[in-house]
């Protein structure tokens, strides 16, 4: 059994199949590529695992669990994190705020004891703090913790949203394209961060990307998507070379 | 300028992080528990109302400042907290008996509002929570045998372990203060727990709360509740202070009046609830002042500049019938909205943050610091 699994997944907009039963597995500790032209269903894959929308048919399973039917919350109270393309981070909050919601799935205080702040609440608020804090080391964050999200550079933003699910100690992590909008640099910084996630923190890594020199550096396998539809699957250089892949990105 | 040394993740954490902080709060505080015993009982009188708007103001900032969910429906959950006091003390009911009922009750309501709310976004809210004033207004208005309808209900003088608290005492003063303290250290403990996060992160995007494992639905009602409950408490001291309550009291009016408080105080902050109900309680003596005196310094200008003792009688009866006309109330309200949603959106306290930078960074202050710009990587929003 697979670690993580879509079993004939479907998303259809009215006629418009967005994704068109999709087929794939993820191995524990892997890192999984999703790539395809514009409009070929990527980020509607990770919509679909996240529960932003309901599949039209078709199953997820995650550890031998069916999470079709979660509701979205529960799904990274499973371990399975996200990033998304268009940053969604909440921008009137300080940058160490915002890690902190990362750590929501962990507390355990109930209401009334943050009313009073008590003894315990106070403990588990500094553990919390102490694992966002290895996170900020972890992907250089450490000039930004008191900074306010809606003064902080693009590039500078990309990296807390990783961070903030990095927070949640996920098992499955979704990255939807890390490195849009990133200069050469940040993108190289991104590469090693993702292969670090793999080898330092043991997560296993599904990502939508573009810059195919990223996905050539990090993934261990690809999938290609047209149309709603897996292409190819493979090694990066397979289904670079892979005829209905190349046709698909530079026309038959 | 200050920089503040941080060696422990409990600086992070503490409400105060810095000494300056505990000498002008410590000053503050002398100066509120010095209050009754040196000012006029008028002005002593004015400062309760303070207290109970600024209550009311931390309840309704928990929901539409740090939640993000409009409400103007608070007047109604102000009523129920007053009219769960009146009712109970007919029986007897100790009051902090009475007092927890209210907030409890008030609370509960809170939350079962705040299940058709779910669905509800802005102005659609907005709209929602209206309604739910109406209703309660309305079943206050007609609901005789428990409320006295239209006539009213004499709330007793409050009597709390034997001994009575008159309600223009130093006495109650210090429990409405002491309410209000509360109320706002619970939400600053609230603020600083996972709570409290989750409410902001559902305040700035519901999408990415939710993939962080927020049950958005559970927090929001949480956070109608909580609302709720603080402006049940705050009805119960209103009940007292007035010492009658009736179902006009509790209007629309009256929820556009908490609206100004988080709105002119600074939406997103605490202070700005406390500032916002002082610039409330302000705006009647200013209206009584129109009342009375405008018209006569309006005629006496008239007089100086040579009009006719007939003109003057004119301008002085017509400045007069403007100053008294109906509804000039919610008029300047408007007004005072429409100028601070223009001018200052962070309200008084970003204006007070505005003058402390301006000290702090002395000769280099920039206006552009604090301008809004168009954010151009706005997100799209999975809706």
């Amino acid at each position: 059994m697979s670690y993580f699994r879509a079993d004939n997944l479907s998303l259809h907009f009215g006629g418009l199949k967005a994704v068109d039963s999709v087929s794939f597995a993820v191995e524990k500790g892997e890192i999984l590529s999703i790539i395809g032209p514009n409009g070929a269903g990527k980020s509607s894959i990770f919509n679909l695992i996240s529960r932003i929308y309901p599949p039209t048919s078709g199953r997820i399973f995650f550890e031998d669990q069916d999470i079709t039917q979660q509701p979205a919350y529960d799904i990274a109270k499973l371990g399975i994190a996200r990033t998304f393309q268009n940053i969604e981070l909440f921008e009137n909050s300080s940058v160490l705020s915002n890690l902190l919601v990362g750590r929501h799935r962990h507390s355990t205080t109930q209401l009334w004891q943050e009313f009073l702040f008590l003894p315990s609440v106070r403990a588990s608020e500094k553990v919390h703090r102490r694992r966002v804090e290895q996170v900020i080391e972890f992907l250089d964050l450490e000039a930004y913790r008191d900074k306010l999200i809606s003064g902080l550079p693009y590039g500078v933003r990309k990296v807390i949203e990783l961070a903030r699910a990095l927070c949640s100690e996920p098992k499955l992590i979704l990255l939807d394209e890390p490195s849009s909008g990133l200069n050469v640099e940040e993108t190289t910084d991104m590469s090693f961060w993702i292969r670090d996630m793999k080898t330092e923190l043991g997560i296993t890594v599904l990502m939508v990307e573009h810059d195919m020199s990223l996905v050539n550096r990090v993934s261990d396998r690809v999938i290609a998507l047209n149309y709603g539809r897996v292409i190819a699957m493979g090694t990066p250089s397979e289904v670079q070379r892979h005829p209905d892949v190349v046709a698909a990105y530079l026309g038959a | 300028m200050r920089f503040l040394f941080k060696t422990d993740y409990e600086d992070d954490i503490r409400l105060f992080p810095h000494s300056g902080h505990f000498v002008s709060y410590g000053i503050l505080l002398a100066f509120l528990v010095v209050a009754p015993f040196v000012l006029s009982s008028y002005l002593v009188s004015q400062l309760v109302f303070v207290c109970i708007y600024a209550t009311v103001g931390v309840g309704l900032m928990i929901l539409s400042g740090f939640t993000g969910q409009a409400s103007l429906g608070h007047a109604a959950f102000l009523a129920i907290g007053a009219y769960t006091a009146g009712y109970l003390q007919q029986y007897d009911v100790p009051f902090l008996v009475y007092f927890l009922a209210a907030g409890l009750l008030t609370g509960t309501i809170g939350a079962l509002v705040g299940f058709p709310a779910l669905r509800l976004q802005g102005i659609y809210l907005v709209i929602a929570t209206i309604s739910f004033a109406f209703i309660v207004e309305e079943v206050l208005a007609r609901w005789e045998s428990v409320t006295h309808g239209n006539e009213g209900m004499r709330v007793k003088t409050l009597s709390m372990f034997g001994f009575t608290v008159p309600r223009d005492g130093p006495t109650f003063y210090f429990l409405c203060l002491g309410v209000l303290i509360l109320a706002i250290i619970g939400t600053l403990n609230l603020l600083r727990s996972p709570t409290g996060r989750a409410f902001l992160a559902i305040r700035d995007s519901e999408t990415a709360a939710r993939s962080m494992g927020v049950n958005v639905s559970l927090y929001k009602v949480k956070s109608f509740a909580i609302s709720a409950a603080i402006t049940g408490f705050a009805g119960v001291l209103f009940a007292h202070k007035l010492s009658f309550i009736s179902p006009e009291m509790f209007t629309l009016l009256l929820s556009i009046e908490f609206i100004i408080v988080i709105l002119i105080g600074g939406t997103f902050s605490l202070h700005g609830a406390v500032l916002g109900a002082i610039f409330l309680v302000m705006i009647d003596p200013f209206l009584t002042y129109l009342k009375d005196d405008l018209p006569g310094i309006i005629a006496g200008v008239a007089a100086a500049f040579g009009a006719g003792s007939a003109t003057v009688a004119k301008i002085q009866s017509n400045v007069a019938a403007v100053a008294s006309a109906n509804g000039l109330k919610g008029a300047i309200y408007g007004v005072i909205i429409v100028l601070f949603v223009l001018f200052e959106p962070l309200g008084l306290y970003g204006r007070w943050l505005k003058i402390k930078l301006f000290f702090q960074l002395f000769p280099l202050y920039k206006r552009a610091t604090f301008k809004r710009q168009k954010i151009y990587v706005k997100s799209e929003r999975n809706r």
